[in-house]
């Protein structure tokens, strides 16, 4: 409309392998920013822990791409494609606080969710499906627990039960909210193995994380959020106390004013 | 899983047990005259009437029963989604909001021309009609308001009801409507059912029950997890609509056939006592059609006996019978059985701490007595009750109670001057107890920084719950030897005075 | 039409009069505790109630019956007992309602609405049978249930002043009703805010928890028999909802949700008595004479409540459509004033094609932008001189607000953020409408007063007012 913009918006070229490429994304919860303007190219092959303050928008980040939450502005592409038709390559680990843990489910029938578009409309879960479910399930130790309606495993092992999903998937992309919330050590040291072997396979993950002491020893590139992005890149380079400070220092006081102003526009 | 299967057959057996004792009563009850009662209005069957109901001999009790089984069966199948989806109320709302369309389907009907407004067809249209109208409305309120959501049900449930209840007042003052018998969709009569109804009932039924099988596993996972489901590509808003879509239709039947409260009531109660007794969904998809079809039969049955009893209020009634039966029996969250593995845990408990109190008595009595230059086995130590007192903090008269009971249990011989010993099994059992305890206080000591005198407070309750793999973590931190036989030796002195506040009565 | 309407409203009795004063007080009476249930979110729970009552309602008079029967009472105490009876039996079988739906709840871990479900399904079937098995004592039939016997129930006067004794049992429902309002406002309305504090207060909320139920069980027994079951569960809840829709302040909701009760008695009733003889005659069925005023009562709440929903001013779907569309002009307006400005900043004026006939628009905002200069031309802010669109004086101050609000927001997403130029558009074309002077200021002062954004084009100063 005005000629203010550069003359040609062509989106910068991306890598077309790059699992997840955001361009430009603003994102508003009921009208309001929550997420500023964000740039990121997930690098092929890397654990990304996504870090930043308590309503940064670290959730609304995962939830955005995933088209759960709409999007004002902004293309988000899963290897060079929408997330329409990528779907089977991205695999989804939602808070373990959405589901309701009294649902007449177990941990099989639960991971053998992560099957079901694959299994097709209508059919059945047949004894193959079952078996994959079951494989993954031991992959992260859970084999025992199968049969365990979910609300009768402790937290660590649901978040287990949650991963295993994400896992039979099999997946290129994982994107992962929080999975080391409320778990215990054991639950922790499996999550990371397994992170680690998928990253040996060459998949990536992206992993919504809170505990910075663990973030070098985990993750080997950062994103850092605060209502926008802050940096992003290898842990060594990104992870340091200056940006930390600009990640965790408050956030940037007419950013978040004016994002209240768009949500209450000006009382009549 | 065995013990599901016995568990399963003792509440089977409890329940047919049951079954077969109020039956006999029924039997037993049949007076010889009727003039003793002082209730002649409630007059109990004769004995071939029981018998001729019994064995459904009436062509009219057996329409009935087929119908309203029937329908039991789908509404128990869609209630269970209903009731996982978060909607119980839904059948409700549905229910209440198709009464506008069968008035005004019936007024176009016979404005179009008389007659056919009381035509089945029509008045179903209509409600079908109402009752997605009466959703939308839902929809279009919760989306514009902040009203809660309770307060959206209950405005368009009482808004088309009061709405529907008014045209019905119209209705009846035109002389063909008496035919049409429109008041009965409100109270039902699933008495007077008739073989169309069933015919009906039936091919619906099968519909729906066929597409919910067909849709299980897309269903399930839209209740359980919408937003995954969402971002695995699954159509969630179509899936919400033929959900929503199979309850009207099983809602507008039930509605036609066997009345408002009954089709309520079938949605909800038979998921919600289901869910009672499993913790699978395909289980509970089944439980569920069983028991509203078995609340269905059992009040049929009943109605038939006694003619003065509504047979849609009997049928509720037999379904709240079965939702109360189950939250008391129910296997998997029954009051019954967490009362009876509550006792078990404290039995256990109980019968741990005694262990352990004996155990500790015998070491230190062995310990002072090997001081004193005879060394002796745990086995020969002589314990009596007052040196036990000291050791937990239980009166007299339950010490006594509970040695007897261990006499019982050969954990402890008892000696003929009133003093115990332990048997060997027991000192096994004990020392497994004792070694966990003492395990634990010396992780609170060495790694929680708890102060020696306070440790046995902490680790008393923690004993009874620690896995064998925590225990082997233990063992490992604390370089124990993982030998069940090799108790270490209490952190903290034994003597009675340091510790005897600390155990306190639970 | 009129005429007709007034024909069948001559007959107007002072039984008419009873009747609408009846239900007046009655739905008055229900409203105040409805406020109440409203917010506290157990609208369901008055729903509940109201059907499980019918049960109490039996219970009392079989209860009186066989106090009667057994020779305990006297034959003349008799009335006044069973209505004791029944209004004892209603507020127990509504305390019953309530405790067991919360033991179930919380014993049988059952979602909230499931369990209540379960429990009124139960009660009120129980209520049915007790109807049908001790009909020889009880004169209830299923019509009275749904919608009372208002109008019989007028007949019954007491002694000879011709005030109908239901009238008197509802105001003085009405009365205690609106005493306890009154008396425990604070207390009601911190409990049903945040039970939590009127805990930690010493409020007792499960006390006036169970105050509030009992006061509307005793009333919905009121109401119920003389004006059914419907009217009861309409009134409870649809007036509170339409005043909540009405009003932000709890005392003017409540005076709105009395002001609604009487509203649709008044109303409900007239429009029984001609609104169907009216439609239905010439629909071909002269034999219609009216409706039901309870029926009819609840239709009207339905229209109030409908009404509200669209019209509100503050609340209402279509002044939240309206003000939706008014900012949308604003923002193409202010869109269009931004880009005369730019145009001008470099070359000639625009013209009103190139400005409606933007590649970039899509055609409603085409449409809109045709009607934004329509509009601008009439504020004076524009002015079209041989096919080109020129600013105004006002234009320009306008014009420069929304240039200079969107490089400082690109100036200041630069500095902060980093981004790639290409990136800093799309953002300030949204934001600029939303920066005020103060925020402009604000902006600028951190930016240090820059003289021009990042693709060096320059601010514009501060327009003066």
């Amino acid at each position: 409309m005005s000629t203010d913009a550069a003359t040609s918006r062509t989106p910068p070229e991306h890598p077309v392998t790059s699992p997840l490429t955001i361009d430009d994304m603003t994102v508003a919860y009921d009208r309001k920013p929550v997420l500023w303007n964000v740039d990121y190219d997930a690098p092929v092959g890397k654990l990304v822990a996504i870090v930043g303050p308590n309503g940064a928008g670290k959730s609304t980040l995962i939830r955005a791409v995933l088209d759960l939450v709409p999007r004002v502005s902004g293309v988000v592409q899963f290897f060079g494609q929408p997330y329409r038709q990528q779907r089977n390559r991205v695999a989804y680990v939602p808070q373990r606080g959405s589901v309701d843990w009294d649902f007449p489910v177990s941990a099989l029938d639960v991971v053998a969710m992560g099957l079901y578009r694959q299994i097709g409309w209508c059919r059945p879960v047949t004894k193959k499906f079952k078996e994959l479910a079951m494989q993954a399930l031991d992959r992260l130790g859970m084999a025992a627990f199968a049969r365990r309606q979910i609300s009768q495993l402790s937290g660590g092992q649901q978040q287990r039960v949650f991963l295993a999903r994400a896992l039979v998937q099999e997946a290129d992309l994982y994107l992962m909210d929080e999975p080391f919330t409320g778990v215990d050590a054991a639950t922790e040291r499996a999550i990371v193995d397994l992170l680690r072997e998928l990253q040996t396979q060459g998949k990536t993950a992206l992993v919504v994380h809170h505990d910075l002491q663990t973030v070098t020893e985990y993750f080997d590139d950062v994103l850092l959020l605060n209502l926008h992005l802050i940096a992003a890149g290898p842990t060594e380079d990104v992870f340091t106390v200056e940006n930390l400070r600009k990640t965790y220092g408050g956030k940037l006081a007419l950013l978040d004013q004016v994002g209240q102003r768009i949500a209450v526009p000006e009382t009549r | 899983m065995s013990s599901t299967g016995i568990r399963l057959l003792m509440a089977l057996f409890i329940v047919i047990g049951t079954f077969r004792m109020t039956s006999a009563q029924e039997k037993n009850k049949i007076p010889p005259t009727r003039t003793t009662l002082s209730r002649p209005d409630f007059s109990l069957p004769e004995w071939d009437q029981l018998v001729r109901v019994v064995l459904l001999r009436d062509y009219n009790t057996r329409v009935v029963l087929v119908g309203t089984v029937l329908l039991g069966v789908c509404s128990g199948v869609i209630g269970t989604f209903l009731l996982l989806r978060g909607r119980a109320m839904a059948g409700d709302v549905i229910s209440h909001s198709a009464l506008p369309g069968l008035a005004i389907a019936f007024l176009v009907g016979e404005a179009i021309d008389p007659g056919a407004g009381r035509v089945t067809s029509t008045l179903l249209i209509g409600a079908v009609i109402s009752s997605l109208i009466g959703m939308g409305c839902a929809n279009l309120v919760r989306r514009f308001t902040k009203l809660k959501e309770e307060t959206v049900l209950a405005i368009v449930l009482s808004l088309f009801f009061g709405f529907g209840a008014m045209l019905l007042s119209i209705v009846q003052q035109i002389p063909s409507a008496q035919l049409a018998g429109l008041q009965n969709y409100i109270f039902g009569k699933a008495a007077s059912m008739v073989y169309d109804d069933v015919v009906l009932i039936g091919v619906s039924a099968g519909i729906v029950v066929l597409l919910a099988l067909l849709f299980f596993k897309e269903l399930v996972i839209l209740c359980f997890d919408e937003d995954f489901a969402e971002t695995q590509g699954w159509p969630t808003k179509r899936l919400d609509l033929l959900l929503m879509g199979l309850v009207v239709c099983v809602t507008v039947i039930g509605l036609q056939s066997a009345g408002l409260l009954l089709v309520v009531a079938l949605m909800m109660t038979p998921s919600a006592a289901a869910r009672f007794w499993t913790d699978r969904i395909g289980w509970l998809t089944l439980t569920s059609a069983i028991l509203g079809g078995a609340s269905c039969y059992l009040g049929v049955l009943l109605s038939a006996l006694f003619p003065r009893m509504a047979t849609g209020a009997v049928i509720v009634l037999m379904g709240s019978l079965f939702f109360f039966v189950s939250l008391l029996l129910g296997l998997r969250r029954g009051l019954f059985w967490k009362w009876w593995h509550a006792i078990q845990l404290r039995q256990r408990v109980e019968r741990a701490d005694l262990l352990r109190a004996c155990y500790e008595a015998a070491e230190s009595l062995s310990i002072s007595q090997e001081n004193s230059g005879q060394p002796r086995e745990l086995i020969d130590v002589v314990i009596t009750v007052p040196q036990l007192l000291a050791y937990r903090n239980w009166s007299e008269r339950r010490w006594n109670r509970l040695l007897t009971k261990a006499v019982g249990h050969e954990l402890i011989v008892s000696l003929p001057d009133g003093g115990y010993r332990l048997t060997q099994g027991a000192i096994a059992e004990s020392r497994r107890i004792v070694r966990n305890h003492r395990l634990w206080e010396m992780y609170l000591i060495h790694y929680a920084d708890v102060a020696p005198s306070h440790v046995d407070r902490g680790a008393d309750w923690i004993e009874h719950v620690l896995a064998p793999d925590v225990v082997d973590e233990l063992t490992r931190l604390l370089n124990e030897p993982r030998d069940v036989v090799n108790v270490p030796e209490s952190p903290h002195p034994l003597q009675p005075e340091m510790t005897g506040g600390g155990r306190e009565e639970r | 039409m009129v005429a007709e309407f007034w024909t069948y409203l001559s007959d107007w009795s002072s039984f008419d009069t009873w009747i609408v004063v009846t239900a007046a007080l009655s739905a008055m009476a229900c409203a105040l505790p409805g406020c109440f249930l409203v917010l506290r979110r157990q609208s369901l729970l008055g729903d509940v109630l109201s059907h499980t009552v019918l049960l109490g309602i039996v219970l009392g008079f079989l209860g009186s019956h066989a106090l009667l029967v057994g020779g305990w009472i006297l034959p003349s105490s008799y009335p006044a007992i069973q209505k004791a009876a029944i209004f004892a039996g209603a507020i127990i079988i509504g305390m019953i309602t309530a405790v067991l739906a919360d033991a179930v709840k919380r014993i049988g871990r059952t979602e909230s609405s499931a369990a209540l479900g379960v429990v009124y399904t139960t009660l009120f079937a129980a209520g049915l049978l007790l109807i049908r098995l001790a009909a020889d004592h009880i004169h209830i039939d299923a019509d009275c249930v749904l919608f009372g016997m208002e109008e019989t129930a007028v007949l019954d006067t007491v002694g000879t002043t011709g005030i109908p004794r239901s009238a008197i049992v509802n105001g003085g429902m009405l009365l205690v009703n609106g005493l306890l309002v009154l008396l425990f406002f604070k207390e009601l309305r911190l409990s049903s805010f945040d039970p939590q504090l009127a805990d930690t207060l010493g409020l007792r909320p499960g006390v006036i928890n169970m105050v509030l139920l009992i006061a509307t069980s005793a009333t919905l027994v009121a109401a119920f028999e003389s004006v059914g079951n419907i009217l009861v569960i309409a009134m409870l809840i649809v007036p509170p909802a339409t005043a909540f829709l009405l009003s932000d302040r709890l005392p003017f909701m409540v005076l709105w949700s009395l002001f609604l009760a009487g509203f649709c008695a008044i109303f409900g009733h007239i429009f029984a008595l001609t609104v169907p003889p009216i439609l239905f005659s010439r629909m071909g069925w002269p034999e219609v004479d009216g409706a039901r005023t309870a029926g009819m009562m609840a239709s009207v709440a339905g229209i109030c409540f409908f009404g509200a929903l669209l019209f509100s001013p503050r609340k209402g779907v279509l002044s939240k459509l309206f003000y939706h569309w008014q900012l949308q002009l604003r923002f193409i307006a202010e869109d269009v004033l931004g880009t005369i400005y730019r145009s001008q900043e470099t070359r000639e004026p625009p013209s009103k094609q190139a400005l409606v006939f933007d590649p970039s628009l899509r055609w409603k905002q085409r449409l809109l932008t045709m009607w934004a200069l329509v509009r601008m031309k009439q504020l004076g802010l524009v002015v079209q001189q041989q096919g080109e669109v020129l600013l105004t004086a006002k234009g320009t101050s306008l014009a420069e607000a929304i240039v200079r609000s969107h490089r400082l927001w690109e100036s200041y997403m630069a500095r902060h953020l980093q981004l790639p130029d290409v990136h800093l558009h799309a953002t300030a074309e949204w934001v600029e409408h939303y920066l005020d002077p103060a925020l402009r200021e604000a902006l600028e002062s951190e930016l240090d007063r820059p003289q021009s954004d990042p693709q060096g084009k320059q601010i514009p100063a501060e327009p003066v007012e």
